[in-house]
């Protein structure tokens, strides 16, 4: 009925004994009993079998579920993915934590999110931090007074647009109703105040925080101001406009006519989000971190969704192209074209550079919920070959894609995480795009798409969801990978094996990536990366025997004669 | 363009909750450091996994180095019925997995608003048999809504003496003193050691970061360096003639503890940043080496006093701005005096009754130019509205500082924790002469190269 595609294992790296096989079970091999259990489902060989009718069988991915305690993991808080990713990047929202001091101090400012306002006057609160810095009155005595205050003085201060309030776990646990107080403050003040209760205990990642901030962004802004928009205009859903990225695309769009309306989130303001619902089409950029808007406002307004990807020079032009192929305009068409015209020659000229130098090189990311696929584009347009790959925090539908949705069941952890009931807007609902998406489907186009990472790893390589510290080194140590993509926490041990590690949450502080001028800087900093000459000067050369030793000595400098004197 | 375009100067009302661009973090990131000054020791985070992923993030954002620590990845369930069952499972996977000697396990505000208690719950692991022969778990309570940073390293420090340190002779080991050197730099740590031994005496110093987070690059990552004090050194240390706690903030607790515990007398010193400071450390280390002061550290005095002298013109009546924990800032201001720079502006967040008593002793005659600011709404906030309204020569404290440098035009040195966006910093001590050295160098770089890029054209100078 259905057989394998590939007939022998894929060789992960080292001798070809090395087998994802192989591998998985050594990631495995220690762990306790329990652990071990849990783990085996969530490291999964890529077995792609294809059924005769030209369908894809994916293995299943235990994705999204708890990590065990006293395991290294890589992943954060629901607080963080709910303030630090998705509210952090807005800048005229002022973002107060309603919490001890911590949880604030960690996410200001360290996730890179650029944002670029026009003028001094415009306002932009990225650069502070806000907190009520709970004390131990406030503990046992309820700090929901405390926080009343601190919205009042936010206001008299800065007079914004709006204020969102954060709950983290300790306010979560003495039950301050950060709702009703913001309710309450909305009211009192004539200003947007919100709350997100998004302890971090809920859910078992950021992912939980996504879902939650994206919920009230929803509810409470989307939708606010109905100001027209283009016929041409699109929402940029899930790009966090890390080291420029967004600017990168705004710069693109532009240059092709497209509108765009609102980016969730980099580089926005309140009023993008507020006018969000008049856009014609909305682009799903990170799939796991926003794709549930998409379909609510699809829902409610009418607005049909496609998947994009923008990470990778032939991504990018086959996203520009769809966006054009759904408005099916003549011209649009040919701004597309001509705009890939003008910056392909470039990318060429990299790869040509580049190329050479990275090909045939082996690359492993286990990064965030959709970066650990994008980034795979870029590899391999260096030439490069991804032979292991996972998320730190996406679901099984960004790994074997959306076609699972319906079968993924809900356990305890998401279970508290509130699903919202959408309706049609009975006034705001635009049934001529509703028209257009069906009109466009049945022309063979497809909306709503997303495939996930496996469909287009290559058969029999690894999976590895929500990697641990013992999996990524003893990954290491037996496939040997010219590059690992990660994040801070994994870069410095990844390191000290020898191997470069790129994160791909920061950059490394590089960046832009996207479009076709970020694949360039890429391949640039790709190439820097594996071809470093440090890499081969780790051992002594006094340390004989070492397998590398004739790579690691000095260069050969002549320096038999002394310079000859030029006094008489 | 200006970063903190929503911070005015003029009159500056009083915040009482509402905190602006803090001057302080959280208890567990310095238990978490100070744990990791423990060879073979994995830190271990009681709680959500966020506090966890972002302490050991800062921390190695600012090391630039492999920070290993583990936590309960509390769910919803244990935060209503408690994370007895996360941590005992925790510590069965770490001592499978990875392989420590010891687990250190530190606290988060969640876990102390539950109210779990540790202890019973190492208890009920052992009993379990979930600790292996020789192993140790043990632990600190740091709740973030009370003290900071700080705190958290002084309730670890002070759990290491709890834990580990016997007396096992009222006759102490003469010519041996412990030193807790406080939360500073790895390369402090280890300059800390160079001057006791140069002193002629053994040291027991703890934490002791050197070699775990300034690591040379060999192709092996070791998941527990070759660094720390060992179990073996936290043991002895009840048997030492003295200790001398470096900065009462950060190194006080333990010192007590170890005198109530094991009978060794100790003495609390600022931290050794500065000459004053260095000058009162090696006193305190003469006292057991029979009165002596090796010619090296005299020199390494001479070579500081000299340079002072040489650089004092550029730093007469300059003003400064000061942030971060009050060891560091005490002493700090008692190096910018002594070189007639005065600290105009000192705010920490980290609460603390000695700090404005300590401050007062440092500032002396000069109190009355100084604004000092400690606790709730001491933040960096308060100083930039200061800032405004009467400027400042120079900025000294952590990398957030980095955008009122910017907007004001003020050059920053970096100091304190976190740095960001500098690498190297690790492998410079700021302590004790040599250390000096350095600071002063870094604040006259600072200040010459600001005049070198702002002076007129006819102003600028081939010598300086
Ligand atoms: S909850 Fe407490 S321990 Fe955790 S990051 Fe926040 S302040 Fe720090
Ligand atoms: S206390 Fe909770 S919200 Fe704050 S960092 Fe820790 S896990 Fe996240």
């Amino acid at each position: 009925m259905s057989e394998s595609s590939t007939t022998s294992d894929m060789v992960l790296g080292g001798d070809a004994s090395v087998t994802a096989a192989v591998v998985r079970e050594e990631l495995l091999r220690d762990y306790p009993a329990k652990t071990k259990k849990k783990r085996e489902k969530q490291i999964v060989i890529n077995d792609k079998q294809h059924g005769d009718d030209g369908s894809l069988q994916l293995p299943v991915v235990a994705a999204n579920s708890r990590t065990v305690p006293g395991i290294i993991s890589q992943r954060g808080c629901c607080y963080a993915g709910c303030k630090g990713v998705i509210l952090g990047p807005t800048r005229d929202i002022v973002n107060i934590v309603h919490g001890p001091i911590g949880c604030s101090f960690y996410s200001w400012l360290t996730r890179r999110n650029q944002t670029h306002t026009p003028t001094d006057e415009h306002d932009n609160f990225m650069t502070y931090c806000f907190s009520t810095d709970m004390t131990e009155e406030n503990i046992i005595f309820g700090g929901e007074k405390r926080l009343r205050q601190a919205i009042q003085e936010a206001y008299d201060l800065f007079h914004p647009k709006a204020i969102a309030v954060f709950s983290t776990c300790p306010v979560g646990l003495i039950g301050d109703d950060v709702h009703q107080i913001s309710a309450e403050m909305k009211k009192q003040l004539g200003i947007n105040v919100f709350a997100f209760s998004c302890e971090g205990y809920k859910g078992v990642s950021q992912s939980a925080g996504h879902h939650i901030a994206n919920n009230q962004i929803f509810k409470h802004v989307i939708g606010e101001d109905d100001t027209q928009r283009s016929k041409w205009s699109i929402n940029l859903l899930g790009e966090y406009n890390i080291g420029g990225d967004a600017f990168v695309i705004e710069d693109l769009l532009e240059r092709c006519g497209i509108e765009l309306v609102s980016t969730f989130s980099g580089n926005s303001t309140y009023d993008q989000f507020a006018n969000a619902h008049m856009a014609r089409l909305n682009t799903v950029m990170c799939h796991r971190s926003i794709n549930y808007v998409a379909d609510m406002i699809e829902k409610k307004y009418g607005t049909p969704w496609i998947k994009v990807n923008f990470i990778g020079a032939n991504a990018t032009a086959k996203s520009l192209r769809k966006i054009a192929e759904y408005f099916d305009d003549r011209q649009l068409t040919e701004n597309v074209e001509r705009v890939i015209g003008e910056e392909f020659p470039a990318v060429v000229e990299a790869q040509r550079k580049y190329r050479p130098r990275c090909t045939g090189k082996r690359a492993v990311l286990f990064v965030g919920g959709s970066r650990a696929h994008h980034y795979q584009e870029l590899f391999s347009e260096l030439g490069m070959e991804t032979i292991a790959a996972g998320y730190e925090f996406a679901h099984r539908d960004d790994y074997e894609g959306r076609q699972v949705l319906p079968s993924i069941k809900i356990d305890a952890d998401s279970r508290n995480i509130e699903e919202l009931r959408v309706d049609a807007d009975q006034d705001k609902f635009r049934e001529s795009d509703r028209q257009q998406g069906i009109q466009r489907e049945k022309q063979g186009y497809t909306l709503r798409e997303y495939d996930g990472m496996m469909a287009e790893m290559k058969d029999q390589t690894l999976i590895i969801d929500d990697i641990s510290h013992s999996e990524a080194e003893r990954l290491i140590k037996m496939v040997r990978p010219d590059v690992f993509c990660a994040g801070i926490k994994e870069k410095y041990s990844v390191q000290k094996m020898g191997v470069p590690c790129k994160q791909l949450h920061n950059y490394d502080y590089g960046g832009p990536y996207a479009g076709f001028a970020g694949a360039i800087n890429f391949y640039e900093e790709i190439d820097r990366m594996v071809n470093a000459r440090i890499w081969s000067r780790v051992q002594p050369p006094w340390e004989n025997g070492t397998p590398a030793a004739d790579a690691i000595s000095p260069l050969p400098i002549s320096m038999e004669e002394p310079e000859e004197s030029t006094n008489p | 363009m200006t970063l903190l375009r929503h911070t005015q100067g003029g009159e500056i009302t009083e915040r009482q909750a509402l905190t602006i661009n803090p001057a302080k973090t959280c208890q567990p990131i310095g238990a978490m450091y100070a744990a990791l000054g423990i060879h073979r020791c994995l830190p271990h985070s009681h709680g959500s996994q966020g506090c966890c992923s972002y302490h050991r993030s800062t921390l190695s954002r600012h090391y630039k180095e492999p920070v290993m620590a583990a936590t309960s990845s509390f769910t919803e369930g244990s935060s209503v019925f408690g994370g007895q069952s996360n941590l005992l499972q925790a510590i069965e996977n770490i001592f499978t997995i990875y392989q420590p000697d010891v687990i250190a396990v530190h606290t988060t505000c969640l876990s102390e608003t539950i109210g779990d208690d540790i202890p019973q719950i190492a208890e009920k692991a052992s009993e379990k048999g979930l600790i292996p022969e020789g192993k140790r778990v043990i632990h600190a309570s740091t709740p973030s809504y009370v003290g900071a940073a700080p705190t958290g390293f002084a309730n670890m420090t002070a759990g290491m003496v709890k834990y580990f340190s016997q007396s096992t002779s009222p006759n102490k080991v003469a010519g041996r003193v412990n030193v807790i050197p406080g939360w500073v730099e790895p390369a402090d740590m280890r300059e800390i050691k160079r001057i006791v031994a140069a002193m002629g005496l053994e040291s027991i110093v703890f934490p002791d970061t050197s070699d775990v987070l300034d690591c040379p690059q060999t192709g092996v990552h070791e998941m527990f360096p070759k660094g720390g004090v060992t179990v073996e050194q936290l043991r002895a240390a009840g048997d030492s003639a003295a200790t001398i706690a470096l900065g009462p903030v950060c190194s006080g607790p333990a010192a007590v503890e170890l005198t109530n515990k094991c009978g060794v007398p100790h003495a609390t010193l600022p931290l050794p940043i500065g000459l004053e400071a260095t000058d009162r450390f090696i006193l305190e280390l003469r006292k057991h080496n029979g009165g002596i002061v090796p010619q090296e550290i005299t020199d390494e005095r001479g070579r500081l006093i000299d340079l002072i002298t040489d650089m004092h013109q550029y730093f007469y009546n300059k003003t400064a701005a000061l942030w971060g924990d009050p060891d560091q800032l005490v002493s700090l201001s008692e190096l910018l005096l002594t070189v007639d720079i005065l600290p105009k502006y000192v705010v920490t967040g980290t609460p603390g009754k000695k700090f404005l008593r300590q401050m007062g002793d440092v500032l002396q005659d000069r109190k009355s130019e100084v604004q000092v600011r400690q606790g709730t709404g001491a933040d960096l906030f308060l100083m930039h509205q200061w800032i405004k309204n009467e400027k400042v020569d120079l900025l000294i404290g952590n990398t957030y500082g980095k955008y009122i440098s910017r907007d004001e035009g003020i050059p920053l040195v970096r100091h304190g924790f976190p740095i960001l966006d500098r690498v190297g910093h690790q492998f410079f001590p700021t302590v004790g002469y040599r250390g000096a050295i350095r600071l002063l160098e870094q604040i006259l770089e600072a200040l010459m190269q600001l005049q070198d890029v702002e002076c007129s054209e006819e102003r600028f100078e081939l010598t300086m």
